[in-house]
């Protein structure tokens, strides 16, 4: 009760006046994060049941419309978007583990590399669509079968990988601050919370991403051209 | 604060409480004090029912002719659309979690803030930013889909502001969000050592439960919304049949979320009139573990049951049989609450003071409207009522009517631990009485036009239905000269009410256990709780938590 | 309820007295659980007003029993309102056999309908007593909502390339009742109303015989099939690019997807407005849209008359999830 009791003293210097030690902070922390997560999940949920429905109801247009994709770049990206989970979890790693901070800050601007890689790629897949004139809404000149149902497969395209890519680039953003706090040597095996929950972030959009690739690219591949 | 602290420093510390410890314009618009915060939601909720609550009477107005002579068509189509959009989004739904959530949430579980304090200030901009973009699509010429926006009118037909509306929906919505995550995490890992979770006032309880919902259901709107802009402005998308889409499908989307919205405004409500029960009758919740599982059976069929909207919109026969089962399934937590509360009531020592008028008030509202709910569950006869005037009455009973009484009784109650000030008590049961007797003039006349086949949305009507709308026309100014009557009085006492002692009602609960209005971290100590919830105890033995001399308490 | 205030509209059809007994009955438990709560509140509140600051009464914590009570006889009470309110229902949406149809068209801000008999009407509409009438609607732009207090009736009208909803009643009193569109619709939503006229069916006779027509539906829609070329590949003999369509409503019809369809209202409303969507089994997707260029008017038109090459044996359609009136008919071929 006296005053100093409730005066952490020693505490450490990340903890927040309002937290009565690191572990709670660190709880509240990653606790928040999943929630967040929960609502990204019925965020992308509302997108992935509108397509799934409108993909039932018209398959033929919506295999002309994933034509138009390009497959190589998307399985490209998807090995790149893999290959930055990894480089993430290794951020993770070296920050519970390691007191060397040089360590995570080459993880995570791998990381970071990584998805700028991702939307390079995928910013160069936009401009074809812009070449090839299709852009739902704007600049659609497909005017073969199921035009109209083709470019809501395009519009589901954009809409999908853009809601993805705004994701992306605010991860970009996350670690970019972290990688100024790990330079700073806030890090510690004891205060490592923030680099979780970006790797838990970083990790869902990877997530969302490999059911978009399958979805969006891959279903009715197999079919073969129609004579 | 150091060692050698005096034992005189206490009472020093006593009187620096939020309120005063900082001065100045910034102090506010910049604090991360949840307790700041939920004034300046306060605030901006107020405005916004000020507004919301000058389109219904205006609205009311052009009902008094069967001509519907006071605005055009349009006009009147956009008075109501603005009318519903601000009270639903910026009134209702923030009201009592954003305010009084926000305030008592960290004290009654004996934390010092919320988890996340930045992020909290952050959801007040991003609401005031919504806002302002709302504000922005009223100014700029209103809009007239109706607060749901159905498309394909929304998306293709309209010539209004409907971008502009739904961006500010939209952003909202992320307040919503972050709110509600926020409440998730406060509860879950900054309860004071010994509050387990059946110790929990039930009111933290109702507002888990309604958080659950922010966090499920609002992102659902958000997209639905944004994916209607993007409709509205590129002519691309899957809401308009012309485009290749289906309007049907937008309105499952929107009341997958808009119907646990109603939950949303009604779950705190129900939070508030159990603190307020127990409380101003001294008297444990009867059956506290059955009310606080019905807020989360609430929260959860709530998600199952909002294809009742859309009984006459060409759905499936069985879909619409399987959504009546569920939507009688709601009802049953409902009912399972009013019979605990009047339980409650036996054998207490009831107060007669304003805060159990509101409490009493709100289960009377609630009654009918939840009663009114099973008509509209009904399939036979949700058939002839839904689009009338019955659905009208029916959710202004149970959204408004309730949410108005438990955010009045609420903010009554609590209005000493907020200003440190005794509101005065004749006045506000003179309000309490006005605004009673207006609302049940207002909205009653609604369901007989309703049953007599009065469709809602109308800006003009057969003259049969008259002599109901101007009832319930005069029962709107009384209303609306109800609810300026506490607008005034709890201003002036703000400045000139009596001082409150810390604990005015008697009551338990941790946020009585601290000063009025409290410190900034809440507690001058972490509160031990060793007691259970509502365990009332006489006045002396009900300490002040971080030992306050009794000088202090007197004054 | 013949007071000044009345509670109920008129009951002028089958199902409104059905509906207003359920009401009845609704009404007649909220008032007792109100009264009942209420009164048990208002007694409490009196009787035990607080009359000593210091009192604290002894706590009561409970009872299972109790719960368990107002749990359980609030469900099956709940339950018999559940299936009450179901079977009415299906009574309202179950569309019988053997009703003779009326088409309607919503569009901003009026209510148009077409007799078979070739009558046009606009916000009004003549119907005889104690007949059963099927509404098949449709919308031009947005939703509507077609109701009837007098009847209880309610019905959506959803815009879209393949629906067509559809609705029934049978009038039971002379007279002249409210139309309503009860869906917003847009800046003159409170005027899209109309009045539905019940007639004695010998004055609904002259009525219909009272107006001049250019003929039939059926006669129109024939007249169509020929203005709009559909008869150049349609051929009755087969030897067309597209399906003979003699004898076809009613029937299943093989796709190129190896699914098979039904040929109602709704697939012949797609197959004019969007055919590319729907492609018969053994035909090229070479039929161009129809949309914009036939109106909403006009497609029933064509609709009645190639409803009328189906011949004329009564079967009956299983429950499909749009209770899809397959009316009268079953037959053969495209």
């Amino acid at each position: 009760m006296s005053t100093e009791a409730t005066h952490k003293k020693g505490a450490h210097a990340a903890l927040a006046h309002h937290f009565e030690d690191l572990e709670q902070q660190r709880e509240a922390g990653s606790l928040g994060m999943w929630t967040f997560l929960v609502t990204e999940i019925m965020f992308f949920g509302v997108l992935f049941m509108a397509y799934s429905l409108y993909r039932s109801m018209n398959p033929e247009a919506f295999a002309i419309g994933s034509g138009f994709l390009n497959v190589e770049l998307g399985t490209i990206n998807t090995g790149v978007l893999i290959c930055s989970s990894l480089t993430m979890a290794l951020a993770v790693w070296s920050a519970q583990a390691r007191k060397d901070k040089k360590l995570i800050i080459i993880f995570v601007a791998l990381t970071m590399l990584l998805g700028m890689t991702f939307l390079g790629i995928k910013f160069t897949e936009y401009i074809h669509k812009w070449d090839e004139h299709l852009i739902p809404g704007l600049d659609f000149q497909y005017h073969g079968p199921f035009a109209g149902k083709v470019e809501m497969f395009v519009y589901f395209y954009f809409v999908m990988t853009g809601i993805h890519a705004i994701h992306m680039i605010i991860g970009l953003g996350l670690m970019t601050w972290i990688l100024v706090k790990a330079a700073k040597g806030r890090f510690s095996p004891e205060y490592h919370a923030p680099v979780e929950l970006v790797g838990l972030y970083w990790h869902f959009v990877d997530v969302i991403w490999i059911f978009l690739f399958p979805l969006l690219y891959l279903i009715d591949r197999h079919l073969p051209p129609i004579h | 604060m150091s060692i050698a602290s005096p034992p005189t420093d206490h009472r020093e510390r006593v009187r620096t409480n939020y309120l005063n410890h900082s001065y100045g314009v910034k102090s506010w618009l910049l604090t991360r004090d949840h307790k700041r915060i939920a004034l300046l939601y306060l605030a901006s909720v107020s405005f916004f029912f000020l507004l919301g609550g000058v389109f219904a009477l205006l609205i009311r107005l052009n009902l008094l002719t069967p001509a519907g002579d006071l605005f055009s068509a349009d006009n009147y189509n956009k008075l109501f659309t603005m009318h519903g959009i601000v009270m639903v989004f910026f009134f209702l739904i923030p009201g009592i979690p954003a305010v009084l959530g926000n305030f008592l949430i960290p004290i009654m579980i004996g934390a010092k803030d919320l988890a996340f304090p930045r992020l909290n200030l952050a959801s007040w901009y991003i609401y005031i930013l919504g806002a302002l973009f709302t504000l922005y699509a009223i100014l700029s010429g209103g809009v007239d889909t109706g607060w749901t926006f159905y498309t394909p009118y929304s998306t293709t037909f309209s010539n209004t502001y409907v971008t502009a509306a739904g961006l500010g929906i939209f952003i909202t919505g992320f307040s919503s969000i972050l709110t509600g995550l926020n409440f998730i995490v406060t509860i879950h890992t900054m309860r004071a050592p010994g509050m387990t979770w059946f110790r929990l006032p039930l009111f933290i309880w109702s507002l888990y439960a309604t958080s659950i919902i922010f966090i499920l259901g609002t992102p659902v709107l958000a997209i639905t919304v944004a994916l209607l802009a993007i409709e509205r402005t590129f002519h691309v998308g899957i809401f308009d049949p012309a485009l290749g889409g289906d309007p049907v499908l937008f309105q499952h989307l929107f009341w997958f979320y808009s119907h646990p919205a109603v939950y949303i405004m009604v779950l705190p409500g129900m939070g508030v009139i159990s603190e307020l029960i127990a409380n101003m009758s001294k008297k444990n919740i009867f059956g506290y573990k059955f009310v606080a599982f019905s807020s989360i059976a609430i929260a959860v069929f709530g998600f199952l049951v909002w294809g009742h909207h859309m009984f006459v919109s060409g759905q499936s026969v069985y879909a619409g049989m399987i959504f009546s089962f569920l939507s009688y399934a709601v009802a049953i937590p409902s009912a399972v609450k009013v019979f605990n509360w009047t339980a409650t009531l036996y054998k207490g020592s009831i107060s007669w003071q304003t805060p159990m008028l509101y409490a009493i008030a709100f289960i009377g509202l609630f009654m009918i409207g939840g009663m009114t709910g099973l008509f509209v569950a009904a399939l036979g006869v949700d058939v002839h009522v839904t689009d009338t005037y019955f659905i009208v009455a029916h959710f202004h009973y149970v959204m408004v009517g309730v949410t108005l009484m438990a955010y009045l009784g609420g903010l009554h109650f609590w209005w000493p631990k907020i200003t440190g000030r005794l509101y005065p008590e004749l006045w506000a049961k003179i309000a309490a009485l006005i605004i009673f007797v207006g609302f049940n003039l207002t909205f009653f006349p609604q369901f007989l036009l309703g049953y007599l086949g009065m469709p809602r949305r109308y800006h003009m009507y057969p003259p049969e239905f008259q002599v109901l709308h101007v009832l319930s026309t005069a029962g709107a100014s009384i209303l609306g000269i109800g609810v300026l009557i506490p607008m005034v009085y709890l201003i002036w006492s703000m400045r000139y009410g009596k001082i409150a002692p810390p604990n005015p009602w008697g009551a338990a609960g941790l946020e009585w256990r601290t000063s009025s209005p409290p410190p900034v971290e809440n507690f001058l100590e972490t509160p031990h709780v060793t007691w259970e919830a509502y365990e009332f105890a006489p006045r002396e033995e009900l300490e002040i938590i971080g030992k306050v001399s009794v000088d202090d308490r007197a004054g | 309820m013949g007071t000044w205030l009345p509670f109920m509209p008129e009951q002028a059809s089958t199902v409104a007295s059905r509906v207003d007994n359920l009401y009845a009955f609704l009404v007649a438990t909220t008032i007792f659980f109100t009264v009942l709560i209420s009164s048990t509140l208002l007694f409490f509140f009196v009787k035990y007003r607080r009359r000593s600051e210091h009192t604290i009464p002894k706590p009561i914590a409970g009872s299972i029993k109790l719960e368990l009570l107002w749990t359980i006889i609030p469900f099956c009470l709940a339950m018999v309102m559940f299936f009450w309110g179901a079977s009415v229902f299906f009574a309202q949406y179950r569309i019988p056999e053997n009703a003779s149809d009326i088409y309607v068209v919503g569009k901003q801000w009026m209510w148009k309908f077409q007799h078979p008999e070739g009558q046009r009407e606009i916000n009004e509409l003549h119907i005889p007593l104690g007949k059963r009438i099927r509404l098949t609607m449709a919308s031009e732009d947005v939703i509507h909502s077609f109701f009837v207090p007098a009847f209880r009736m309610k019905q959506d009208v959803v815009p879209g390339p393949n629906r067509y909803e559809q609705m029934w009643f049978e009038a039971t009193k002379p007279g002249a009742y409210h139309l309503f569109c009860a869906e917003y619709c847009g800046t003159n939503h409170a005027a899209m109303i109309g009045t539905i006229y019940v007639m004695e069916p010998k004055e609904y006779a002259k009525w219909l015989n009272g107006g001049a027509t250019e003929g039939t539906l059926t006669q129109k829609g024939e007249k169509l099939f020929t203005d709009f070329g559909c008869i150049t590949c349609h051929k009755s003999d087969g030897s067309g690019r597209g399906p003979v369509l003699e004898g076809l409503y009613g029937k299943q019809q093989q796709l190129t997807t190896g699914e098979k369809v039904l040929v109602d209202d709704n697939y012949i409303r797609q197959s004019i407005l969007s055919p590319g969507s729907q492609i018969v089994a053994g035909y090229q997707p070479i039929m161009p849209s129809f949309q914009g260029r036939i109106s909403e008017e006009q497609l029933i038109q064509v609709l009645a008359y190639l409803k009328s090459l189906a011949p004329q044996q009564p079967t009956t359609g299983g429950p499909t999830e749009n209770p899809v009136p397959i009316d009268t008919t079953n037959v053969g071929k495209k």
